[in-house]
């Protein structure tokens, strides 16, 4: 059983890393952002790849970790390691104080309004598995529709067509224009009364468009039809708040705000999450078992069946009070910067179009280059140590509605710099060298 | 850029402007389809045979310059070759991209040995080897779409 927040304060000593929530409210901080102050938070930036100092440009896949989440997980196995919630030991108990902790970390960072309305999954895919096959069985039934965009990621496209194949559903594509923005007349016109789902993408992982969810929420709501939210992109970028949205359900990954992989989140809204069946049965998901009835657990632990990813966790905890130490109001205008560059640079590029141009846009620059497939754009690249994604970034739709069969994707974080796109510029005026236009 | 150029070698670079046997093959006796889910790349070989002998050999599609270098130029290759002197060529192609340490017969390999730089990058392996999977699956007359995955 988790504990009741009140008591979760007072929860043991903390032997483990942030036994309690860390506050997640952004200071508000008069000094301007200092990127080389958080570059040193990371150690991996420090690498030489190809005996160039590592330009790291993939973020949209995968950020990396500060040191401070290294050692959470780290003290938690060194320290603190024991299965949670049935031992009667001071370890376990720790170890469950830590869990609990990090979900209320969760809770704050993403404004629910309750820490049961945060589900820890493996990632961003199995929350959208969980609430396809465990509110989409009950929600949607044969002849209804599920609606998505164009600009989704394979995750969530796959779930959402499953659960149409297994119902007799129809999945519904709203299109996106030529700068890789939704059409909303359309995407409007498509909620008919038939329409039982709407899952949406927050920020484009291929495009960089930030879809305005808040409208498309209060849109479907007039319908009666609940919104799901990928977050995925978007919450390591800027404030997502979930009551301001008022999303159904919203989900992200980890290994995206600067924590450990294998670790996701779910929100739900607690009356939806309570009337839904469990996703997976085992372990810790139940109340009482015998062989002819099975009871189960409340929010949220009837949808954590087994014992959960407790290091991932932890180190998500860590990860989230790491962001908010820092605080989107220093991040955000940072990153908008680096945008505006980046796009002024690599226009300079000759034969480089860009590929998602979309007015309201963060992070990303996709393109393509005349005469240079991406694969060997991002082999050159590689070469003069810059990292960056090449290939159809799970977003195969995406490759088809631009007409090409990928593109390159440089993507940036909190501890991106000018210098480190101007390294990008320079490794793309090698490709134009071998592949002249 | 030096070491680059161990994997652009010019003759990878002419080839990929300007690769040989681009053109479909009407009424080809043996064909099949490749496809990289990785990068994208798809490829269609078409096979014409006397006997035991591949007389023509073609190639459309859209990839990197690895592949379509590797397609150019192993479709130069093979012609004139028997299907066994093929898949030795191909066993021996498979091994210059792969293995460092690899034996190979420079005699047979000829110009193909220009792909040795590709074993250096070993997600590019696939760029290259793409053409040859699909060369396989045209004389073996089988006819799912193959992918490198």
């Amino acid at each position: 059983m988790p504990l009741p927040e009140t008591e979760m304060a007072a929860a043991s000593a903390p032997v483990v890393a942030a036994a309690t929530p860390a506050p997640v409210s952004a200071p508000t901080r008069a000094e301007a952002f200092d990127v080389e102050r958080v570059r040193a938070d990371f150690p991996i930036l420090r690498r030489q790849i190809r005996e160039h100092p590592l330009v790291y440009l993939d973020n949209a896949a995968t950020t990396q970790k500060p040191r401070a989440v290294l050692d959470a997980i780290a003290r938690y196995y060194a320290n603190g390691n024991a299965n949670i919630h049935r031992g009667v030991y001071v370890l376990s108990e720790e170890a469950t104080a830590a869990y609990d902790a990090a979900r209320v970390t969760v809770q704050r960072f993403l404004n629910a309004r309750a820490a049961r309305e945060i589900i820890f999954t493996r990632n961003t895919t199995e929350s959208i598995n969980l609430v396809a096959q465990s509110f989409g069985r009950r929600q949607v039934g044969a002849g209804d529709e599920v609606l998505i965009t164009h600009m989704e990621h394979h995750s969530n496209i796959v779930p959402w067509q499953l659960l149409c194949e297994q119902m007799g559903a129809r999945l519904r594509v709203a299109p996106i224009d030529d700068r890789g923005v939704l059409q909303m007349d359309e995407f409007e016109r498509l909620i008919t009364p038939r329409t039982r789902m709407i899952a949406v993408v927050h920020l484009s992982n291929s495009l960089g468009t930030i879809n305005p969810v808040r409208d498309i929420v209060e849109l479907a709501h007039r319908h009666g039809v609940p919104v799901l939210i990928d977050a995925s992109q978007s919450v390591y970028h800027m404030p997502v708040d979930v009551q301001a949205l008022d999303c159904d359900f919203l989900c992200f990954t980890g290994h995206k705000t600067y924590g450990p992989t294998g670790i996701g989140v779910l929100y739900g809204r607690e009356s939806l999450l309570e009337a839904m069946p469990p996703y997976q049965g085992g372990g810790d998901m139940i109340r009482s078992v015998t062989f002819e009835k099975t009871t189960y657990a409340d929010l949220p632990n009837k949808f954590e069946a087994g014992t959960p990813n407790i290091a991932g966790v932890v180190g998500l905890g860590a990860a989230l009070a790491y962001l908010s130490g820092i605080g989107f109001a220093a991040i955000a205008p940072h990153e908008a910067d680096l945008l505006a560059y980046g796009t002024a640079a690599l226009s300079e590029v000759k034969g480089l179009r860009f590929v998602g141009t979309a007015p309201e846009k963060a992070s990303i620059l996709a393109f393509v280059m005349k005469g240079a497939h991406p694969h060997d754009v991002g082999t050159i690249v590689d070469n003069e140590g810059v990292a960056i994604r090449t290939g159809h970034h799970c977003t195969q739709p995406i490759m088809d509605r631009f007409g090409v069969p990928a593109t390159a994707r440089a993507s940036i974080a909190m501890y991106t710099t000018r210098a480190e796109i101007d390294a990008l510029v320079r490794a793309l005026e090698r490709v134009r060298e071998m592949f002249p236009r | 850029m030096s070491d680059l150029r161990e994997l652009y070698q010019e003759v990878i670079l002419d080839h990929n402007r300007r690769p040989h046997n681009f053109r479909e093959l009407d009424g080809a006796d043996r064909h099949a389809d490749g496809f990289n889910p990785l990068c994208g790349d798809r490829l269609a070989v078409y096979v014409n045979l006397e006997g035991d002998t591949v007389v023509d050999a073609t190639f459309v599609g859209s990839g990197c310059a690895i592949s379509k270098a590797s397609a150019s130029l192993m479709t130069d290759m093979v012609k004139g070759k028997s299907l066994d002197d093929v898949r030795r060529l191909f066993e021996q192609f498979l091994e210059l991209v792969t293995d460092e340490r690899a034996q190979v017969d420079d005699a047979l390999l000829g110009k193909l040995a220009v792909f040795a730089g590709v074993r250096d990058y070993p997600t590019r392996v696939k760029c290259a080897s793409l053409a040859w999977h699909t060369l396989r699956a045209a004389v073996e007359d089988r006819h799912e779409t193959i992918t490198t995955e």
